[in-house]
């Protein structure tokens, strides 16, 4: 199994792509789908990641979930900003530092991904060392506010999830 | 457009309004960039159109040819797979290297007034690491 | 009734992506630094992988799906390739 199928997410995801890239569930294409698949496992023993393994995947589907409706609302709310209808309050924009307990390297790179493809909100830097992370925000109005959403959220998810 | 006449109704109106919905949005981002001041405002607004805009327009796609072609169509999924892992890269990639830029001409944008930093120890980070 | 539908939402869609390009346009012309132009290239490629996608609507064939996911590959190279710069080229003396 090992031998065979280093990382079987991995080559999972691979035929599933080959599958969909090719529009058919063939047999033939299956079977070169397979040899793809196999193949990139192969592969990716010489970068030798880390290994990912599905755990908790009900909490997986809850983060997305989570995701999914807050890409909306902060589409909408980035939306309004742009066009200029939040009323005649002043914006500000601005960076936080926000401190988080998550160290695993897969989950800080799932939060990146979160916190930047989320509109009004970027990931600018991660410090190891001191375990902050700093945050461009676009519409500011509480810090603290931010935090607990980040941390509430997101974090306590993926620190399910992850670790 | 030969084929589209065939389509049921309710595909039609679903088709049109995810991908108007979808290009408005595309739109929106578009004016951010040209209506926020500054560059740190700026990076938000293309997110609207690689987020949303994207995923409506995609969907449509789905949706438009499953019905014309009878069968399932889902090979936008790639799109939506691929820019949802690479929007956020190049934008994290960006932000870096502008803070970079700035704090090479000592204009860090994390010290200048009115910002809104809420920050304890500015000195505390070293520009270097920025560099991947 | 359906391909009437069909041709005005997706020529009005046309039209505002194209203004989305315009838009992008002048933010990379206009700058004034170089990390907004490489944010319009970005917004750039993404808006034209968007009217890629409507013109293959409007054609009904699934030819255009190829040079969107292209569009979208070489975009995102193009884009790492000029900030990756931005943040080892010039300004380090």
């Amino acid at each position: 199994m090992t031998r065979l199928l280093p990382y079987p997410l991995l080559s999972a995801a691979l035929l599933l792509l080959w599958l969909l890239a090719n529009q058919t569930v063939r047999p033939g294409q299956i079977l070169l789908g397979a040899a793809v698949a196999l193949v990139g496992g192969w592969a990716l023993t010489a970068l030798q990641p880390p290994k990912a393994r599905l755990r908790r995947p009900a909490a997986a589907l809850r983060l997305g979930g989570r995701v999914l409706v807050d890409i909306i609302r902060s589409n909408i709310a980035v939306g309004r900003i742009v066009l200029g209808l939040n009323g005649r309050r002043e914006r500000r924009s601005g960076f936080i530092d926000i401190p988080l307990e998550l160290r695993d390297q897969k989950g800080l790179a799932a939060l990146a991904c979160i916190i930047t493809s989320t509109p009004g909100t970027l990931w600018v830097n991660f410090d190891p060392a001191r375990g902050t992370l700093m945050i461009h925000v676009l519409d500011l109005i509480d810090e603290e506010e931010w935090a607990r959403t980040i941390k509430g959220r997101y974090e306590t998810l993926l620190l399910e999830i992850f670790q | 457009m030969s084929a589209a006449a065939e389509l049921p109704v309710w595909v039609a109106i679903l088709t049109a309004a995810l991908v108007l919905l979808g290009a408005a949005l595309a739109l929106v981002g578009s004016i951010g960039l040209l209506r926020l001041r500054g560059f740190y405002d700026r990076v938000h607004a293309p997110t609207l159109g690689a987020t949303l805009g994207a995923g409506s327009i995609a969907l449509a796609s789905m949706i438009y040819f499953s019905a014309l072609e009878t069968r399932p169509v889902l090979h936008e999924a790639l799109i939506l797979i691929f820019v949802a892992v690479t929007t956020p890269v190049t934008l994290m990639i960006l932000v870096r290297a502008a803070l970079f830029r700035d704090r090479a001409e000592n204009d860090d944008p994390l010290l200048r007034p009115g910002e809104g930093v809420a920050r304890l120890d500015a000195d505390a980070r070293d520009p270097r690491e920025t560099r991947g | 009734m359906s391909a009437a539908i069909l041709s005005w939402s997706l020529w009005a869609a046309q039209i505002m992506l194209a203004l989305g390009m315009s838009c992008a346009v002048f933010r990379m012309l206009r700058g004034p630094r170089a990390q907004d132009r490489v944010l319009g290239l970005d917004t750039l490629y993404i808006n034209a992988m968007l009217l890629l996608l409507t013109v293959g609507m409007a054609s009904g064939r699934t030819l255009y799906f190829e040079a969107a996911l292209i569009i979208a590959l070489l975009g995102f190279v193009g884009t790492v390739a000029l900030a990756k710069f931005l943040l080892r080229g010039e300004v380090i003396e």
